[in-house]
């Protein structure tokens, strides 16, 4: 599975592909497949997205999509060292989601 | 400390506005990022993992109160209420909006900051000793030749394009605080035989992939070259350094390949080509640059004893403060380093604070160390219990520097791009582990260092005990290295052998301090039982 991610050009924000716009929540990101190129030179062209690119996705235990390698993990989810600046700041197993 | 005259403000402010212009073309569409990418960087603004990253340059490590104060102004009105010192004395901010960057950089330049040449391949902040100026055992201040060195530096035509990055390093001690030897030139004040001043040149060190020490390229420049000569230096490198493989630009590559003796022979050569080309900066400005540097207006008579009846004050000052050239005063570390907290992080009101004691105690000024701490260089013996009570009041009294719980570490996978594993969980859980077990005050000096990624932000190579995160098919795993001195025995670290997972290296950074306590002989710290035993009794213990 590949998903869509890059950042949000004004607050450097992660962002990711959910099929018809940008999400800070990577559970809202869908499968591109051989899409993602086109995808990713039309949303940055039209200035919605910056340096956007595909990475590895899989889909967890739940049904939600997960990337596949920790780094971006972490970039969804947010530093695992100050939870309180994580997109799931009341969520004490936050963290474990990434590892 | 320096003060900006008219032509650096002009030259600050001018790049804030030229910024201001290239932000607002790229939100408008104007430059696409290929465009802008080079324009930010050189403004210090990088792309990180969660956000825009903004380095702010402190030179020589050296602030002011009202620096300390736009930087925690900064951090709270821009950023998340916070700001993290770095192993280059500098403060990054981690959650930056780009239409902010160039309002931050214009309340920087009010404060006579900025954030030019903290990116890219062109000589970045240089940095000293924080003890500069302060300390007992200095034969002079460096910091008015880091100061001029700064100023020769900053917008240099000819070094702005680089093989690669170029930090410098000076210092004026026999003892090395500022890993001297491991900088593209670590510049050390010395005096020769008929007593002048002037420098010695260590070119060619580094850490990053390919660790090396610096070896020594002249021993004497006298202190009216300093700039010619490093014109030189700069010169054979920008020549030919290598441009075709950025993991073999540095400087240290060129130095290396080409041989020390052969890279000296070429300075020289440049050298005496520089002498006759009169580049060197006039007396009356390093004289003016100096009057920046007098010393503050000690008390002659400041009593120079203390009452260490408090147990906890006593060992603060053991190991948080360090011997002064003026009778009656120390310098003081701020330790960042709380148990559990996150290296070299510093909240708004923390930062406000020792802005407020900086004023209050010190002459007006703090240094931030590469060790990722923050220093009172001037602090009167007198004043010593006051400053340790309101520093303990607000979670800042950590006694602990230069033992296992000062732990320098990177910000990692948490934070970077660039990382491959997270370095502060496990300096986090290291330091709550050794503060339990009670076992850091045996331990002594223990200089713990991490990086999350071979680029060695963290310092690992030059920890006595170093760490590396490196990624092993999608899983964080930690080498443990051993040996690594950043001072005067400068040496680089060695691998012990296969890595651990995360809760696997804390347990085998415990066993290897097992046995230098079990093998230590009086007098020894780590690093020496380490020498004098080797690797093999460590090797033993942590893998059988």
């Amino acid at each position: 599975m590949k998903i869509l991610t890059g950042n949000d050009l004004k607050t450097g924000a992660v962002t990711w592909w959910d099929g018809t716009g940008w999400s800070l929540h990577v559970e809202d990101a869908v499968d591109v497949g051989e899409e993602a190129s086109a995808i990713a030179a039309r949303e940055e062209a039209a200035r919605r997205v910056n340096v956007p690119y595909a990475i590895d996705g899989t889909v967890d235990a739940d049904g939600k999509i997960r990337p596949a390698h920790i780094k971006d993990r972490i970039r969804a989810l947010g530093p695992t060292v100050r939870p309180d600046l994580t997109l799931k700041p009341a969520d004490p197993e936050a963290g474990n989601w990434v590892i | 400390m320096y003060r900006y005259d008219q032509y650096d403000q002009a030259m600050v402010d001018t790049r804030v506005a030229e910024f201001r212009d290239q932000t607002k073309r790229r939100l408008e569409g104007k430059l696409s990022e290929d465009q802008f990418k080079p324009l930010r960087l050189q403004n210090g603004l990088y792309l990180q993992l969660h956000a825009y990253m903004l380095r702010v340059a402190v030179p020589y490590g050296t602030l002011n109160a009202a620096q300390m104060h736009a930087l925690a102004d900064i951090a709270e009105k821009y950023d998340r209420g916070y700001g993290h010192f770095t192993t280059r004395q500098n403060i990054q901010y981690n959650w930056i909006k780009l239409a902010d960057a160039p309002d931050i950089l214009a309340d920087l330049a009010k404060v006579e900051m900025h954030a030019i040449q903290t990116s890219g391949n062109c000589i970045r902040n240089i940095s000293s000793d924080q003890y500069a100026g302060a300390a007992a055992d200095e034969l002079i201040d460096p910091r008015p030749y880091a100061e001029l060195l700064r100023q020769w530096s900053s917008f240099h035509p000819e070094f702005l394009a680089l093989p690669r990055k170029f930090k410098i390093c000076v210092i004026a001690s026999e003892t090395d605080r500022a890993a001297m030897k491991l900088h593209d030139i670590g510049i050390r004040m010395v005096r020769n035989d008929a007593g002048e001043i002037g420098c010695a040149f260590y070119v060619g060190g580094g850490m990053g992939r390919t660790p090396m020490i610096a070896p020594l390229i002249r021993d004497f420049v006298p202190l009216e070259q300093l700039i010619t000569y490093s014109e030189a230096c700069l010169r054979v490198y920008n020549r030919y350094g290598r441009r075709d493989n950025k993991y073999k630009a540095r400087i240290k590559i060129l130095v290396h390949e080409l041989g020390a003796d052969e890279y000296a022979r070429q300075v020289e050569e440049e050298f005496q080509h520089l002498l006759g080309q009169g580049i060197e900066p006039p007396i009356a400005e390093l004289e003016r640059i100096k009057a920046y540097f007098q010393d503050p207006p000690f008390e002659a008579d400041a009593p120079d004893d203390l009452d260490l009846s408090d147990p906890a004050f006593a060992a603060w000052v053991k190991n948080n403060t360090h011997a002064h050239k003026q009778a009656g005063y120390v310098s003081a570390t701020i330790s960042l380093k709380p148990v559990g907290g996150i290296p070299g992080d510093a909240s708004v009101a923390q930062m406000h604070l020792m802005a407020e004691l900086a004023k209050e105690y010190s002459f007006d000024e703090c240094r931030v160390t590469h060790a990722q701490n923050i220093v009172l260089p001037h602090v009167k013996k007198a004043d010593l219990f006051a400053l340790w009570q309101k520093l303990e009041e607000s979670g800042l009294g950590s006694p602990n520097l230069d033992t296992i719980e000062d732990i320098i570490a990177c910000p990692g996978l948490d934070y970077c791009s660039l990382a491959n594993a997270r370095s502060i969980p496990v300096a986090q859980k290291i330091s709550e582990r050794f503060a339990a077990s009670g076992k850091s005050s045996a331990l002594g000096e223990l200089k713990l260092k991490i990086s999350g990624c071979i680029n060695a932000c963290g310092h690992h190579h030059a920890g006595h005990i170093g760490i590396l995160g490196v990624d092993r098919k999608g899983k964080e795993n930690y080498q443990l290295l051993l040996g690594g001195s950043e001072g005067a025995d400068t040496s680089l670290g060695k691998i012990t052998g296969p890595g651990f997972d995360e809760d696997g290296i804390v347990q085998a950074v415990e066993t290897a301090a097992d046995v230098y306590l079990r093998e230590k002989q009086e007098g020894e710290r780590f690093l020496d039982t380490y020498r004098r035993i080797g690797m093999e009794p460590f090797k033993e213990a942590l893998y059988g």
